[in-house]
Formats: structure tokens, sequence, C-alpha cells
């Protein structure tokens, strides 16, 4: 059984104003096959921790670390985490010009099992997976993420997630920017992800409108860094009526 | 970088002269000086005599590391026969011919310094003829040129209705500078590509001049990989009715690297047709590209349709890509016109997209180069040059992470 632990994690990051705190002792423990929600306002912390587990070099770890199944995440290049099983559905991706979606999909399976899919089995996992997202066949061939709207960079960010097969997986507000129907087929894919893997997944997320289409286990409440408090969905329902005004009395969240 | 004036699409009648705009001479103590206003009109010549000493401002070399060269624009340059070597192919002939042969001089002239002294300096030329119409291929390579300042000219001529690929393959040292005349015949077909894969030391500097006759069909590359500078400037002579040029370029520049292309397009026939598309990467400290483009489109090439584009891709800090478009239109009933420039990088967020997802940085890299550039590799449509091009990349990309 894998198990993903966050341990008191402090995290800094540069800015122009100078070197400034963001996450102030982070505890979370990941289970696979469970869905945990993090959820709170702007500023609070959750993307830098979603960044953080991925690798991005911006963020600084001051203490505090990572496990993956006990094996020490931070220590490791952001490949070596992606190889290890972790992945993170980017809030913004960016455009890769004179890459086809084929190519990239083909090379980065490649490198997370260590060897080439069998092109018979891979081609029709791919075309399957790009038809459940609703996905037209013609972004095989475009360059990824170039050009692409807001809800189709989502959808491919799921389609890697179905193809790669990570044993957790961060999804940083993945629902934004999506109307109804593209949030129904991204979250859909999300569960069929889970459905088939059990992945453990980090769902972050401003809003409580994606959880009623992926129902989480556990609730987080992230304020200032750390958080503040957790429980199951009910917790969700109670965010949905009164938003975080509570967490906040006294903090500033810029 | 800069960007030129719009296009011109309306039918006009009379268009506006130079006086309209106040461009002439003024009175106000400019010396009666007036920069040329058209690409047609700059000063030519065969003689090296005519042209002043090369002081970097010119236009067509104040992008140019002068000071690097100036045996070839000032200096003696060797103009005598060297070693060529070549597989020998049917329909195609290859002599070193006499000054006064007829083609020299037919294709173009030389409008600066370098070319107007390899053109004084050259005793013969070599002569490269196509015929026949069934289609060939031919590589002539020029691997024993050495460190001496060498002056030069070849001719490459297509009969008409001739069909052939010919290959100018650059190996080893060499400081040169040299002048490439192409002329098709009617209807011929030909693929002249010019691979400069010298070695680290090597200066060159070239110019061709092609004369493209009626309905016949050019496809033009100029892939630049390896030497200290490398300067090819093709100029294409769009003559005949239904001419057609297909312009493609490739080059990839290193540390410390000039890899220089100034590129005209000269539509001065009803109905031709031009394409342009160069590409280029550049890493390391003080890699260096220079790209013009200058198309005209004259007052004889009504129905021309016509585009060019240049896209750079920065791997790495230190680097400078110039870019520079230029349209001039002198008919309004043309079918298209336009041009494009892109000079983007390779940057933090994509290799962190890509690692991301498991790739290794060196292969991440890699995969965003040769996505980029393969599209000239396939346009080029070469079977036997694509697999070697794609080596070449890779090894580049290799070679330079080292510097």
């Amino acid at each position: 059984m894998s198990v993903l632990e966050i341990k008191d994690l402090h995290v800094t990051v540069e800015t122009d104003q100078g070197v400034k705190q963001i996450l102030r002792g982070v505890d979370l423990v990941i289970n696979e096959d469970e869905i945990h929600a993090i959820m709170g306002p702007n500023g609070s912390g959750k993307s830098t921790l979603a960044y953080t587990i991925a690798g991005h070099p911006k963020y600084h770890v001051e203490s505090g670390s990572i496990l993956l199944d006990g094996a020490e995440v931070l220590t490791m290049t952001v490949d070596e985490r992606a190889r290890a099983g972790l992945f993170l559905a980017m809030q913004y991706p960016v455009e890769i010009p004179g890459v086809t979606v084929t190519n990239f999909l083909r090379t980065a399976k490649t490198a997370i099992d260590g060897e080439a899919p069998a092109i018979r089995g891979w081609v029709k996992d791919v075309r399957e997976s790009m038809s459940n997202l609703r996905m037209d066949k013609a972004f095989a061939e475009r360059n990824v993420n170039e050009g692409f709207s807001g809800g189709e960079k989502k959808r491919n960010e799921i389609l890697q997630l179905e193809l790669l097969k990570p044993r957790f997986a961060v999804l940083d507000e993945t629902d934004s920017g999506l109307d109804v129907d593209a949030l129904k087929i991204v979250s859909e894919g999300v569960n069929r992800a889970k459905a088939e893997t059990g992945l453990g997944i980090v769902l972050i997320t401003h809003y409580t409108r994606i959880l009623r289409y992926i129902k989480p286990d556990f609730v987080h409440v992230f304020v200032n860094g750390r958080i503040a408090e957790q429980g199951g969905h009910e917790l969700a329902d109670r965010l949905e009526d009164e938003g975080y005004d509570r967490y906040l009395e006294g903090t500033n969240v810029g | 970088m800069s960007v030129a004036p719009a296009v011109m699409n309306t039918a006009s009648t009379a268009l506006p002269t130079a006086e309209q705009h106040g461009i002439k001479e003024h009175s106000d103590g400019r010396f009666g000086f007036v920069p040329v206003q058209t690409r047609s009109e700059r000063f030519k010549s065969f003689e090296v005599a005519d042209f002043g000493p090369v002081t970097g401002r010119e236009a067509v070399w104040k992008l140019s590391p002068v000071s690097r060269f100036t045996d070839l624009t000032s200096g003696e340059l060797d103009g005598t026969p060297y070693d060529v070597s070549w597989e020998p192919a049917s329909g195609i002939d290859v002599a070193w011919v006499p000054r006064d042969d007829a083609r020299v001089g037919s294709a173009g002239a030389p409008e600066e310094r370098a070319a107007a002294n390899a053109w004084t300096a050259f005793e013969k030329a070599l002569a490269i003829t196509v015929s026949g119409e069934e289609p060939k291929e031919f590589t002539l390579t020029r691997a024993l040129l050495g460190a001496a300042a060498r002056g030069a000219h070849v001719l490459i001529e297509a009969k008409p209705f001739s069909q052939a690929v010919v290959i100018l393959e650059n190996v080893g040292d060499a400081r040169l500078s040299e002048n490439v005349e192409i002329i098709l015949g009617e209807s011929a077909n030909l693929t002249v590509v010019s691979l400069q894969e010298w070695d680290d030391t090597a200066v060159h500097l070239a110019n061709h001049f092609a004369s493209v006759g009626r309905d016949a069909r050019l496809k033009h590359v100029v892939v630049s990989l390896g030497g200290s500078i490398v300067r090819v400037n093709p100029s294409i002579h769009l003559v005949g009715a239904g001419s057609d040029i297909e312009a493609l370029g490739l080059y990839f520049a290193d540390a410390g690297q000039h890899l220089e292309q100034q590129v005209y397009i000269n539509h001065d026939a009803p109905h031709s047709r031009s394409r342009v598309t160069y590409k280029g990467a550049l890493q390391g400290d003080g890699a260096r590209t220079v790209w013009i483009g200058d198309v005209l489109i004259g007052p004889k090439a009504a129905g021309t349709d016509s585009y060019e584009q240049n896209r750079n891709l920065v791997l790495t800090e230190g680097t400078r890509a110039d870019s520079i478009p230029n349209l001039e239109i002198e008919t309004g009933d043309i079918l298209g016109a336009g041009h494009a420039s892109a000079t983007g990088r390779f940057d933090d967020e994509q290799l962190f997209y890509l690692q991301s997802r498991g790739i290794p940085e060196e292969e991440a890299r890699r995969l965003v180069v040769r996505g980029f550039l393969t599209e000239i590799v396939q346009k080029i449509g070469l079977p036997i040059l694509e697999e070697r091009l794609q080596g070449a990349i890779e090894a580049e990309l290799r070679g330079s992470d080292g510097e």
C-alpha cells in the first residue's frame, strides 16, 4: 500500500521584495485510493504546496520532508519524482513549441516506464482516453498546449494523468476556468483514472463545485501556509455556505 | 529586431514617388546624400576597386563582425582552382571554365566588397551543368580549401526542362569568399543545397545569385551548422513568368559562432511565387545569428504569391538573434504577400513541464529543438539528407552542452 507523507514542511519563495515564507509547517498523509481536497483562499499557499511536491526550482524547502513510501522526495530531481510515481496537473500548463502531443506522450510514457510502450496497445490507449475526454483526434498532431483553449489545456493534463498512471496526483485548480460541461468531462477522467489504478489524489481548489463530481474522502482547509482545519465532506458543504471568512480574522492573505 | 512596413493590398494606379514622401535631396547640408530607397537600386559592380573600404556601417555589413575577415574584404585572394571531389552522375557535367564563359555574370552581380573581391580574383569558375529530364542527385564536396584566403566562383546551370538535386558539401577549414551563380532555364526543376559543416575555425562568405526562368522551379537550401563565421546570402531573381522559388534555411549557432543569411527575392515577372522559411537555434555564450529577408515585388510581377518567415529558438542566455523581414511592393495586383518573424526562448517553465512528466533534462531539450527544426528537414524532403541532418542537430545539441 502506497503512502505519501508530508511532514512539517516549511517553504519560501524568492520575490522581488525578498524572500517570502509561504508554507509554515504542513503535515499531510495521503494513502493510495484516497482523495484529499485542499481548499483555501487565494494566497494561502495551496499552489506552493503543489509545486513543492513536484519540485519546481522557484520554491525553497527550508525544513520538513516529503516521503513517498518512505523515500525522500525532496532530494529527487523533477523528472525523478515523476518516475517515482508523482504527477502534477498544472493550473497553467505551458506551451511546448515544436513538440506534438503524440510525440510528447510517447516520450513521457517511455521515460516513466523505462521502456517504450508496445505500439499497438499504446495507440489504442491514447485514442480511447482522448475520446473519453472528448478531445478531437487532431489534437494528437498539434504542439503541446500551443493555441489550446483553457479547457483544452486542462483536458490535456487529465489525458496525461490517465495515460501515465501515477501513484499520486496533485491537481492544482484543475476546475478553474472550466464551464460545467468541461468540468464534468475532466472530473469523469479523474474518477476513471482512480477507479483503474487506485491512485491517491490531492485536489487543490478554491471553490467547492468540483467536489460535486469528485468526492473527497478528506477536506483540509489551508490558511496562511498551514492546515487550519480538516474533516470529511461535510466541511466542504460548510465552506460552500460560509466561505473562508471565519478563518481569516486577523490574517492578511493579500 | 524590426518589422517592415505592412502589405499594400489594394489595386492602385499611380504609386507615390520618393519625392512625394519627402525623400529627396535636402538643401540644408546633407551634401547631396540620399540613402538607397529600394533594394533593387543598390550599387553593383564586378570590380573590387569600385567599392570603398568596409567600415561595418554599410547596410549589408552592419550586423557582421567585419573586423574578423578583413583578409576577405580587402586582402588579396587566391583565385586558383582547388580540390573538389564528387561521384560522377549521368546528366551532370563538372568542369573548370574560363572567366569569359558566357554564363559568368548572367545571374547577378556583387553588391558588396567581399563578393567583388572574389569576383575579381577567381581564375576559373567551377561549372556544374545539369541536363536531362530524369531526376538525379549529385553531391560535390569541398574538404581541402585550407586556411589561406581564397576567392571562388561556382556556376550551376540547369538546362531547360532538366531536373536535379545538387548538394554542395563544405567541410574542413576555409577562409573563403565566393559567388555562386545558379541559372535555371525554362521549366527546369532544380534543388540546390549548400551545406556548411566547416571546422570551428572556418570563415565563409558566400553570395548566391539565382536566375529562375519561365515556369522553372528552384528549391534553394542553406544549412549552416559548422564554422566560425558563415554568411550565405541568396539573391533570387524570378525573371521568368510562372517561376517559383522555395528558399529554406536551417542553422544552429553555438557559443561564439556567427551565422548569417541575407535572403533577397526579386519578383520580376508575372505569376511568380516565393516561399522563404528559415529556422535557427542558438545555444551558448556569444552565439549569434542574423536573418534579413528582403522581398521585392516589382511593377512587372502581377499575380505574385509571396510569403517569408523566420523563426529562432533561443536555448540559453548570452545569445543574440537578429531577424529583419522587409517587403517592398510596387504593384497592387498580387495574390498575396506576407511575412512573419518570431524569436522565442526555450524557458525554464517548459523544461519543468517536460521534466515533471518524467523526461530527463537533456532529453527535454533535444525534444524541443528537434521538433522545432524538423519542419525544415522535412521541407527539404531529401531522404539522403534527412538522417544526416537529424544526426547533425543531435550532435550540435550534445556538442555545445559542454561549452
